[in-house]
């Protein structure tokens, strides 16, 4: 699926896992793609969904939102919400928007996926 | 490949605490020394409120919305608020002093920071004792042939005494005073009397108990007590 500059791949790790590839830019118009990915990647049994960032390019106020928004949906079906593949400069984004206090952030998907277990 | 130039001069860099180095006359300084609250900290209902004016008939863009709205903004706010741009102007990184209107004529002293900006949008973030934890977004975009001005709030009331204040007329205040904020920037572009159109979500209806001691650093608390120190004007 891709809307605007962002296109997401949905993996299944195992069972109980789903990795969401984002590749792109996440802006206040990306919602839809997000959202849609995070459908995908949550159905039925899904104990945690990890977000792969290795791929993004961009990311802008409006996105962040969007994560905010993802992390209730993920807290309501009682998910965990995990990441990897950030760089330096955006996980720095997530510690001054105190969103590392909420998604657990990791240097690898086979870490996040230890730690989703 | 991560456009990462580009993004580093749209965020603030990370701070623990925020740090105030000019306090402008008329204005208080009860943030210094306050960390920034995301909607993940805050304690009510989470809201996202989005508040959107189309500048039809209007010849802008908008990189020109943004650029009148952010070095003009305090013009744009309705009468009885005050809002203090450091002098540098609305940077990432800044911190902006605020005097709002409350319910009985208390004026709320707080502050937000500059969390993100670039040449469409900027966004500013709110530190402990603020009424709400999160952040308001100003933007302007091309829909329908038009250039539109929108803001929008994510949001939870930072504790009990804000989530009751929001819950008995807040909700209608903040409806208000973003409505009319957006009027008077469309007036000074040339539209007058434009319409608003107001969408609000409730984007997560638990209220986060474990929160509720935010109160400690409540707005309406410390800007009744810095009223009531001697030697203050009364409501500020």
């Amino acid at each position: 699926m891709t809307q605007g500059t962002l296109s997401m791949d949905v993996r299944r790790v195992d069972g109980s896992v789903a990795v969401l590839d984002i590749n792109g830019e996440i802006t206040s118009f990306s919602e839809e793609a997000l959202m849609d990915a995070y459908a995908e990647g949550a159905s039925d049994g899904t104990k945690a969904v990890i977000l792969n960032f290795s791929g993004l390019e961009y990311m802008n106020s409006g996105g962040i939102g969007l994560l905010v928004t993802m992390l209730v949906r993920a807290n309501r079906a009682r998910q965990k919400l995990l990441a990897y593949g950030l760089t330096e400069h955006y996980r720095q984004i997530f510690e001054l928007t105190r969103l590392d206090e909420a998604i657990g952030i990791f240097d690898t998907e086979a870490e996040a996926v230890d730690a989703a277990a | 490949m991560s456009d990462t130039r580009r993004s580093e001069g749209s965020w603030a860099r990370p701070v623990s605490t925020l740090t105030v180095t000019e306090v402008p006359e008329g204005a208080a300084n009860l943030v210094d020394g306050k960390r920034l609250l995301s909607p993940v900290q805050g304690f009510g209902k989470m809201w996202q409120k989005t508040y959107r004016v189309s500048l039809d008939r209007v010849a802008t863009t908008p990189e020109a919305v943004i650029s009148a709205w952010r070095d003009d903004f305090p013009s744009f706010w309705p009468r009885g608020n005050d809002f203090y741009p450091p002098l540098t102007g609305l940077e990432p990184g800044e911190v902006a002093l605020i005097k709002a209107a409350g319910p009985g004529g208390l004026k709320f002293k707080t502050g937000v920071m500059v969390l993100y900006s670039d040449d469409v949008s900027f966004t500013l973030m709110t530190p402990e004792g603020h009424m709400f934890a999160g952040w308001i977004t100003f933007s302007s975009h091309e829909a329908d042939g038009a250039t539109v001005a929108q803001a929008q709030v994510l949001m939870r009331a930072q504790d009990p005494l804000s989530e009751m204040g929001l819950a008995m007329g807040g909700h209608r205040m903040e409806n208000r005073f973003w409505e009319q904020t957006l009027r008077n920037l469309a007036a000074h572009l040339g539209k007058e009397d434009a319409e608003v159109s107001t969408h609000v979500t409730c984007v997560d209806r638990r209220r986060q108990w474990s929160r509720a001691k935010n109160v400690r650093h409540s707005v309406a608390i410390r800007s009744t007590l810095h009223m009531l120190k001697p030697g203050k004007k009364s409501a500020g």
